[in-house]
């Protein structure tokens, strides 16, 4: 099967992001502005106030009332969208875990920013690794506009399958990716998004006192569909043992999705949940998430020039974490800097750091692995400053430095 | 647990309930036991009004028309005490559980 036509568009992170919204035909957006998401929903309600969308609009007071109403029109049966950054999703962490434990495939966009104090609008990781570390929600870290397009639409799918039913967040970088135009690819026609998410939602059947009823708040359902009851000693465990069975049906959904969505667009990214570059024969590797993975990937050329053997790893999903990729993909180095966006003192490393080197820990043969943490707030991270990093990597791998648990990339010492 | 709990695979995802809330016996949070005195009671049936449990049940004389006597569901009624507070005559107790009738 070709790929469906498309169109070029100079569109930027948001916009993608406004754009996939608008060709998954959502039922409900309900947002609330804050840089850097704030043209999402600015663009959204273009659309909306052009009728160019047959969609809910919400305008609410809070991302607290933005997610809640989500989680009640997802609960209605409804597709919902919305979208936030660093604080914003801060205040939404208490309805993270309803949405998820109410099993509401809902689609959120994170413009990744630093979480104040000091404030701070400017790019890291912290606001959705900090919010939804535990939250069981499905995460994908991008990273570029085009990415941002695809993994809205992948989302649904994947969220919407009924082996799954849990909300998915779609991060890439505050402004870095968020406000920096770029030439993407959009679908000519939105009716290939529509069939190849199969319509308007369809809404998960469950057996209920003997009776086949929708999983949603439908008044036609023979028995009433009662959603966020007490649920104590007796049945939660259960429930969230549902939760853990959901988040593991994901890797095989992810897989299958992105692969279908791969003949529709011709696009790939890795294979869905990593995205190696030159690993192959590499001694050294580093794991990042998000943008900086281009301007690794540079610095990663400009050694190989030199006959260096070095990769990278971007990992896309880190939820679920796909440990068993990181094995495979790792094994073979010597060294491996994980580089992490996120202010996470206290831990033994950042968050990506902890699970990368868990994920080696089965390995007969383990990589040294270290940490880096970079552009926190920001803080530009250039080819020169990876270039240090990768140097130091490549001095541990030949024993002339001894490894460390964490570095820090990029701050005045 | 008692064998009756289900297991993650036989019951509905996402904490929706799954059977009446009749069989969810909740009396066992009850801190306080109303207990009615049958002499004083007149039958006026304010407490059944109130019983926001609907714990209150009703015995009929043989014609069907008269209340005969008035009892608790112990099963479900959580102790709350609003019969015995509306009741004119009181002839409602509220008792320690565990303690003395």
């Amino acid at each position: 099967m070709s790929p469906a036509e498309q169109i070029d568009m100079l569109l930027n992170g948001d916009e993608a992001a406004a754009w996939a919204a608008r060709h998954c035909n959502v039922d409900v957006v309900a947002a609330y502005p804050i840089t850097p998401q704030t043209i999402i929903v600015e663009r959204f309600s273009e659309f909306v106030a052009n009728g160019e969308v047959d969609c809910e609009f919400i305008s609410v007071e809070s991302e607290h009332s933005a997610l809640s109403a989500c989680v009640g029109a997802a609960a209605a049966g409804a597709r919902a969208f919305t979208a936030t950054a660093a604080n914003g999703l801060n205040l939404m962490h208490e309805i993270l875990y309803i949405a998820s434990s109410l099993r509401l495939p809902i689609v959120m966009a994170v413009a990744n920013r630093a979480v104040s104090g000091p404030i701070n609008i400017h790019c890291d990781h912290t606001d959705a690794i900090g919010s939804a570390f535990l939250a069981s929600w499905l995460m994908f870290f991008c990273e570029n506009a085009q990415e941002v397009y695809d993994t809205i639409i992948q989302a649904y799918k994947i969220a919407e399958n009924p082996r799954v039913l849990l909300p998915v967040m779609v991060s890439f970088d505050g402004f870095l990716i968020s406000h920096t135009a770029e030439r993407i690819k959009i679908f000519k026609d939105e009716k290939v998004v529509q069939e190849f998410l199969g319509g308007p939602r369809k809404v998960a059947k469950i057996n209920l006192m003997g009776k086949e009823v929708e999983l949603s708040l439908n008044p036609k359902n023979p028995v009433p569909v009662t959603f966020g009851p007490l649920d104590l000693f007796d049945y939660y465990f259960e429930h969230k043992r549902q939760q853990f069975e959901a988040m593991e049906n994901a890797y095989k959904v992810i897989e299958e999705v992105h692969e279908q969505y791969a003949e529709i667009s011709g696009r790939r990214y890795g294979d869905g949940f990593v995205v190696p570059y030159r690993t192959e024969d590499a001694e050294i590797i580093a794991v990042v998430m998000g943008s900086t993975a281009g301007t690794m990937r540079y610095v990663v050329d400009e050694m190989r020039e030199e006959g260096i053997k070095i990769g990278v790893l971007r990992v896309r999903t880190y939820r679920p974490f796909p440990y068993d990729r990181l094995a495979k993909y790792l094994s073979r180095a010597k060294v491996v800097g994980v580089f992490d966006r996120v202010q996470d003192a206290g831990l033994v490393g950042g968050p990506l750091f902890i699970e990368t080197r868990a994920s080696l820990y089965d390995l007969p043969e383990r990589p040294i692995v270290v940490n880096y943490v970079y552009g926190l707030g920001g803080r530009d991270t250039t080819p020169e400053m990876i270039r240090s990093a990768f140097d130091e990597l490549v001095d541990i791998a030949k024993g002339k430095i001894k490894p460390f648990r964490r570095k820090y990339l990029g701050v005045r010492e | 647990m008692s064998s009756e709990l289900k297991s993650w695979k036989e019951i509905p995802i996402a904490g929706v309930p799954f059977k009446p809330s009749t069989e969810y016996k909740t009396g066992d949070w009850r801190a306080f036991r109303p207990v009615i005195d049958d002499k004083k009671c007149t039958r006026c049936l304010q407490c059944w009004l109130y019983c926001p449990d609907m714990s209150i049940r009703i015995e009929w004389e043989p014609d069907g028309k008269k209340p005969k006597r008035v009892y608790y569901d112990y099963d479900h009624c959580k102790g709350c005490g609003i019969c015995a507070n509306v009741c004119p005559v009181k002839a409602i107790t509220m008792i320690p559980e565990g303690g003395e009738e």
